[in-house]
């Protein structure tokens, strides 16, 4: 039989719950989600069993150190995902900015950002991709940038739709941003999401559900910012990415 | 069911997020939560080239290449696997240009053929199997063995996984690896590339769960 949103809603109360128990008896507060996170279905037979093996930070391994992107690996309009082709994207104009920092607040500089979407009906690109929504001529949803001296990026693009997937039966994603960062280490590698304020498929998407942590799932949140809205252009969310990393990279100096 | 996010609290510049020089050292930010690379990143991530690491003809050039597997042993053929190391000189600084882009038609032109970047970006095809043309690792000072550090991204992976690939040749620096040495011999094993034919070419597979798990690290 499929899975119905309520197997799902009851799978993650239930995640939910033993979480408060754990941190009323005094565990710590957890900020990514868990590799093992039954409701999300993929996450079943692709994650590993045996306990991580923790290796302390030595500053010579190759992991505190990061590959190298300079600006040939970009052009100018890489960061617009509305001028890629000959016709303007059908949907919601919006500009994304924020600063790409370390655990203690230090602009991380020169460091590329990737981020890929789905067009404004909630279609992908992507011969994988099989929702039937209309695909748009007009939009790939790829861009990518360079951080700036003081951490700052910003993209121009359009706001993404919702769409279906096959988790369980009924399944829809709240619209996203994929984001794709380096850091100054190796270590600090993060592939993450976006979400748009208010939106009300939260509730219901075992993948954003997956940071059980309400502190930590906020931040997965942007902010609609309407000081970075521009006349007659474009809405503006503010999102800022802290990178966690390993206690060896605080002892560098932030590039 | 109700929605547990709490209202938006802006991260003022008076706590300090705003602020260039950083926090005192006992404060720090919460980190942004990871979360999976999803099935449709194609058209973003990998590049052409990708795991083109050694500049076309190098004399020096090695294979690397496996499947990802899950723990049914099946392929994973939506995996991205990223490979970062040293040069054969243990340097570390890499070279710009890995996914160069064409600055009139803002194309990728990948790879400039010539220069080691030490970054490589392999998807994994519709077998799971993916292969990269690389320099075997230099360094790191004794006793830490030569290895390729490995980040394992796929759709199922909320929070990617790193790996660490050392190689047969080196039998003796692996063994006073301090990493490998602290594994059970078992398990030590899947960190080691099998050499294969033709010579130069290394089998090295991820196998996410299961029987013959990969060992995953963590960094502190
Ligand atoms: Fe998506």
């Amino acid at each position: 039989m499929a899975l119905t949103q309520s197997d799902i809603d009851s799978e993650l109360a239930h995640v939910r719950e033993s979480y408060d128990k754990a941190r009323a008896e005094g565990a710590p507060a957890t900020d990514h989600p868990p590799r093992d996170f039954p409701p999300y279905r993929s996450s079943v037979l692709r994650h590993p069993k045996q306990p991580l093996v923790a290796v302390h930070g030595d500053p010579e391994t190759v992991e505190l150190h990061t590959p190298v992107f300079g600006h040939t690996d970009i052009t100018a309009i890489d960061n617009d995902l509305t001028v890629q082709h000959q016709g303007e994207p059908l949907g919601e104009r919006i500009t994304v900015s924020g600063r790409l920092l370390d655990s203690r607040g230090r602009p991380v500089r020169g460091q590329l950002i990737e981020l890929w979407q789905a067009n404004a009906s909630g279609r992908y690109a992507h011969l994988r991709d099989q929702h039937p929504a209309p695909l748009d001529p007009n939009f790939t949803g790829v861009g990518r940038t360079l951080t700036g001296d003081d951490g700052s990026y910003h993209f121009t693009t359009i706001k993404p739709g919702a769409y279906p997937w096959r988790n369980h039966e009924n399944a829809w994603r709240p619209a996203h941003l994929h984001f794709s960062v380096f850091g100054a280490a190796f270590t600090q590698r993060l592939v993450t999401q976006m979400y748009f304020p208010g939106d009300p498929l939260f509730a219901y998407d075992p993948i954003l559900q997956s940071v059980t942590d309400d502190s930590a799932r906020q931040r997965l949140v942007a902010h609609y910012d309407h000081t970075l809205s521009r006349p007659e252009w474009s809405l503006g969310y503010r999102w800022d990415i802290v990178l966690d990393g390993p206690s060896a990279t605080w002892i560098e100096e932030g590039r | 069911m109700s929605e547990r996010l709490v209202p938006a609290q802006e991260l003022a510049p008076a706590k300090g997020l705003a602020s260039a020089e950083g926090l005192a050292p006992t404060e720090a930010l919460a980190p942004t939560p990871s979360h999976t690379v999803g099935p449709f990143y194609g058209y973003a991530l990998p590049f052409p080239g990708g795991g083109e690491m050694a500049p076309a003809g190098h004399p020096g050039a090695i294979t690397l290449h496996g499947h990802v597997r899950d723990g049914e042993g099946a392929p994973v053929p939506d995996a991205l696997v990223e490979l970062w190391q040293a040069g054969p000189d243990g340097s570390l600084a890499g070279a710009g240009g890995s996914m160069r882009r064409d600055p009139v038609t803002g194309g990728f032109l990948g790879r400039n053929g010539v220069d080691f970047t030490g970054f490589g970006r392999v998807a994994t095809d519709a077998d799971g199997h993916w292969t990269a043309r690389t320099l075997p690792p230099g360094g790191p000072a004794a006793p830490a063995a030569p290895y390729i550090s490995v980040c394992v991204h796929a759709r199922g992976l909320l929070h990617h996984l790193f790996t660490r690939v050392y190689f047969p040749e080196n039998a003796e620096a692996n063994a006073a690896d301090p990493l490998l040495a602290s594994l059970d011999p078992a398990r030590r094993e899947t960190l080691v590339a099998t050499a294969a034919s033709p010579p130069g070419t290394y089998r090295f597979d991820i196998r996410l769960q299961g029987e013959g798990e990969t060992v995953f690290l963590e960094f502190r």
